[in-house]
């Protein structure tokens, strides 16, 4: 079974390739608006607006945080020629953890958001570091392990909210609010410190991949994980550290957007925005490299963000740039392939 | 045991098995020529919608069917050439394929029925059931059979068609010979490409069937992401069937067992987001479970073979 992605598809991705499928996805995209009987012009130029314009532009920044925290959490096993799938799980975990925390530890604001930051990254890291363990103790393919033990993490703080936690108050499928000292200190307008932390998560993934011995074995893994072997890194040991370290970014991620603009776990609210696939499609852009994911990262913020314009000024419904994002990626995976071919 | 086991567990556990039936033997089909499609869930959900356009404007089902089928596999060309003739990486193609998917049936939800979520409509015409008299009182195989569509019928069968063909034809040799040695297929002759191709596609197909009966089989409905990981639970089916349709069709009878199960227990009071992660706890499980036998029949040789000083494992000759 040829799983893991080990000849990295889209390795060596230069500028055209990414500018071609853009344009190959627009052009798609707008035929497809054309034919539901809407000006495919009128519905980019609102996306171009609503992502850009100056007033606009926090609320892309506000958009790409948890974006780019998805896309780094995907990029960092996709180095080492790993698939986390489960980024919707550990960051349920997460956001449910640092719920959990300040609603019942006393003490000063900042330290029990620290706590509760903290302790979301560990239990969604530890939860991540548990795929990796399915694939090195028990033979299962990481995509898999990864993708199935989503599912019960989703499932079980789903029913946690419903029952045992369910704010009596509202009668919603949500915990009660985190108190107002344990929420993440805001910036201006929607935006809050978890940009910031985001911000230096990048940096710092970036300074590891570059600089490190860490970052070196990560990407030795990537390019030819048999000869990482030989070469003496501890692939087991690599794979779990490797999952751990994506799995509290996700934590984190799903921590953020509770401390920071929801200030309470509600049910499937993590989820509805599909941060993890998107950030998922942004790692596959780049093939893990940190830089180009990040990149690619911010620019599926602006296109999301520049949806809910257009759905508001248009009748065009925001998923397109959902479609829109598929659409680059399958163009550049099969282009990819083509340029493998002629060499 | 009694207690457990009733007429409706067996009966919405056979109706559980069969998407994840029909789409389990398209990744058979797939993993045979070797192409690992991991695109069922995506797949599915295509065909899904589909039927319930197809059925909304022929109100008929097999007009649902028919279309199911056929999105299905025009959906599938993506993989079929983008895996083969340009030689893409079939992982991440599909994993393209499974959002694009998602993103183009609630795309075409809000334009074409300006709904989103859940869409059903009176002019949606359902699978009929068909009901067999002598069937119904005869326990276990009438309980689960009694009364199902017939894409039920159709998907136990083509378990039959698969393995015989797969098997005991020169096709089948073919389609495996393309799979396990391409090169040598090549050398006598065989179109690989064109052999991949028209089996993803035909796989695509059954992968429609899928769809149909999960938006057509019970209630006549489609909702966003309706196929809600059974596509993933297919292509661990095949995994942990080995692509043989027989061991497949039973892993499948274990998730839909699983899937039947929970919905006993919410009958029981347990809140349905608990039970509804049965089936995955049971994937999970089994995956396990598998890799331990297989672990254990390659090991026990060796240990069996292992000398006091023998270092080095022997090398386990497969022939």
């Amino acid at each position: 079974m040829s799983a893991a992605p080990q000849a990295g598809v889209l390795r060596r991705l230069r500028p055209p390739s990414g500018a071609i499928a853009i344009l190959f996805a627009a052009i798609v995209g707008g035929a497809l608006v054309f034919a539901s009987g809407e000006n495919p012009a009128e519905a980019y130029a609102q996306i171009l607006v609503g992502a850009l314009a100056w007033d606009n532009l926090p609320n892309t920044l506000n958009w790409a945080t948890p974006l780019v925290g998805m896309t780094l959490v995907a990029s960092i096993p996709l180095r080492a020629g790993m698939i986390n799938l489960g980024g919707d799980g550990q960051m349920v975990i997460g956001g449910l953890v640092a719920a959990i925390i300040p609603i019942y530890l006393p003490g000063p604001g900042p330290m029990v958001a620290t706590a509760a930051l903290l302790g979301a990254a560990v239990a969604a890291g530890l939860y991540a570091a548990l795929a990796a363990w399915g694939e090195t103790r028990h033979g299962i393919p990481m995509l898999i392990s990864s993708l199935m033990l989503s599912y019960p993490a989703v499932g079980i703080a789903s029913s946690i909210v419903r029952f045992p936690m369910r704010d009596t108050t509202t009668g919603l499928p949500q915990t009660a609010l985190v108190p107002e000292g344990a929420r993440l200190m805001t910036l201006s307008g929607p935006l809050n410190v978890g940009l910031i932390l985001i911000g230096a998560i990048a940096l710092l993934v970036l300074f590891i991949d570059r600089r490190t011995v860490a970052g070196f074995e990560l990407r030795m893994r990537g390019t030819n994980v048999r000869f990482a072997g030989y070469g003496g890194v501890r692939l087991d040991a690599q794979a779990m550290r490797v999952m751990f370290s994506s799995g509290t970014i996700a934590g984190l991620v799903g921590a953020i957007i509770v401390l920071g603009s929801q200030f309470r776990f509600i049910d499937d609210a993590l989820l509805t925005p599909a941060y993890t696939w998107s950030g998922l499609m942004a790692a596959l852009l780049a093939n893990g490299e940190p830089a180009g994911a990040i990149l690619a990262g911010l620019f599926f913020a602006a296109l999301q963000t520049g949806g809910f314009a257009m759905q508001r000024e248009t009748s065009v419904p925001r998923v397109l740039t959902m479609v829109l994002q598929s659409i680059v990626i399958l163009f550049l995976a099969i282009r990819h392939g083509v340029e493998k071919v002629r060499g | 045991m009694s207690g457990l086991i009733t007429p409706f567990l067996i009966q919405s556990a056979v109706q559980a098995i069969t998407p994840i039936l029909l789409a389990s033997l398209a990744g058979v089909l797939c993993g045979r020529v070797g192409v690992f499609n991991m695109a069922l869930e995506g797949q599915m959900l295509v065909g899904a919608f589909a039927a319930i356009v197809g059925s909304y404007y022929t109100h008929s089902a097999a007009g649902g069917v028919a279309a199911a089928m056929l999105a299905a596999l025009i959906f599938s060309l993506i993989l079929a050439y983008g895996a083969t003739v340009f030689r893409g990486d079939a992982v991440v193609i599909c994993i393209g394929m499974n959002l694009l998917a998602s993103g183009l049936t609630a795309y075409l939800l809000r334009v074409m029925f300006g709904v989103s979520g859940t869409f059903s409509d009176p002019a949606i015409v359902g699978l009929a059931k068909i009901r067999i008299a002598a069937l119904q009182d005869v326990p276990i195989i009438g309980w689960g059979f009694g009364r199902q569509t017939i894409l039920t019928w159709a998907a136990w069968a083509l378990v039959a068609l698969v393995s015989v063909v797969l098997f005991k034809t020169p096709l089948g040799l073919r389609l495996r010979g393309v799979g396990e040695q391409p090169d040598a297929a090549e050398t006598l002759g065989i179109d690989v490409r064109a052999y991949r191709v028209v089996t993803v596609l035909v796989a695509g197909a059954l992968t429609g069937l899928a769809g149909a009966q999960l938006s057509l089989g019970a209630v006549s409905v489609f909702a966003e992401d309706m196929s809600a990981g059974r596509g993933w639970i297919a292509v661990v089916a095949v995994m942990l069937g080995r692509a043989n349709p027989l061991y497949v069709a039973a892993a499948c009878a274990l998730f839909g067992f699983a899937d039947a199960f929970s919905i006993r227990l919410q009958s029981q009071g347990l809140p349905n987001q608990l039970t509804d992660i049965a089936p995955y706890v049971v994937t999970l499980v089994a995956l396990v479970i598998s890799h331990r036998r297989r672990m254990r029949a390659i090991l026990s040789p060796e240990i069996a073979a292992a000398t006091p000083g023998g270092a080095a494992a022997p090398q386990p000759d497969a022939h």
